[in-house]
């Protein structure tokens, strides 16, 4: 269980830095870098997740019996 | 990096410490995924979501072990009582379904479309229902039979 409370710290991590740097941007005034920013946190945490998702289904294909 | 290791061993006293500890230990992290989540929902709700899909895969994977194990008893259960094992086969996949389907909707739910979610639920049924078909042709069959004509 270690390496997935790492993870959600990983996470959590990220969401607070990115909600900062798109603060500081959106101050200083480039508006299309914090939304850059934005969509680069996202995508890499919504990597992981999809990642986990899939280990997920295919434990519980393996566990319910499909195939 | 170093705070989430001591965390962890505060919360992993000892490896073989039985059902007591695995319970505290996933108490702790869905707690501490509650509070991230808040403190994270103010600025990037989008994140937080993923960080509860993540917090909900985890604690299934640390939960699906002991499933096996409830599994693996039951088939043997079946195999002594010398059940069809296509029958047996059936009602996993139906809890398998059921389990798909009901996690996909909370977590739809969740991040507040709940048209979706029954409509993930009502997926499920007729799923499982088209599952349960060959189950449901021989007990009616049984029946028939029962009448005298």
């Amino acid at each position: 269980m270690g390496l997935e409370v790492d993870i959600i710290f990983k996470i959590a991590g990220v969401g607070i830095v990115v909600a900062f740097l798109h603060t500081v941007l959106d101050q200083v005034g480039k508006k299309e870098y914090a939304q850059w920013v934005t969509l680069f946190g996202f995508i890499y945490i919504l990597f992981q997740v999809a990642s986990i998702v899939d280990d997920l289904f295919q434990k519980i294909k393996s566990v319910f019996l499909f195939q | 990096m170093t705070f989430s290791r001591k965390l962890n061993q505060s919360f992993c006293f000892n490896r073989k410490g039985g059902s007591t500890i695995e319970i505290i230990k996933i108490v702790g992290v869905a707690l501490i995924a509650t509070f991230l989540a808040l403190i994270i929902k103010e600025q990037k709700p989008n994140f937080a979501f993923l960080l509860v899909v993540f917090v909900g895969c985890v604690i299934f994977l640390f939960l699906v072990d002991k499933i096996f194990e409830i599994i693996h008893m039951l088939e043997k259960l079946a195999v002594n009582a010398k059940v069809n094992m296509v029958y047996v086969e059936t009602i996993l996949k139906i809890i398998g379904i059921a389990y798909i389907a009901e996690f996909a909707a909370q977590i739809t739910k969740d991040a507040g479309q709940g048209a979706l979610a029954s409509k993930i639920e009502l997926a499920g049924k007729i799923i499982i229902l088209a599952m349960a078909i060959p189950i449901l042709t021989v007990l009616i069959e049984t029946i028939i039979k029962l009448i005298p004509s």
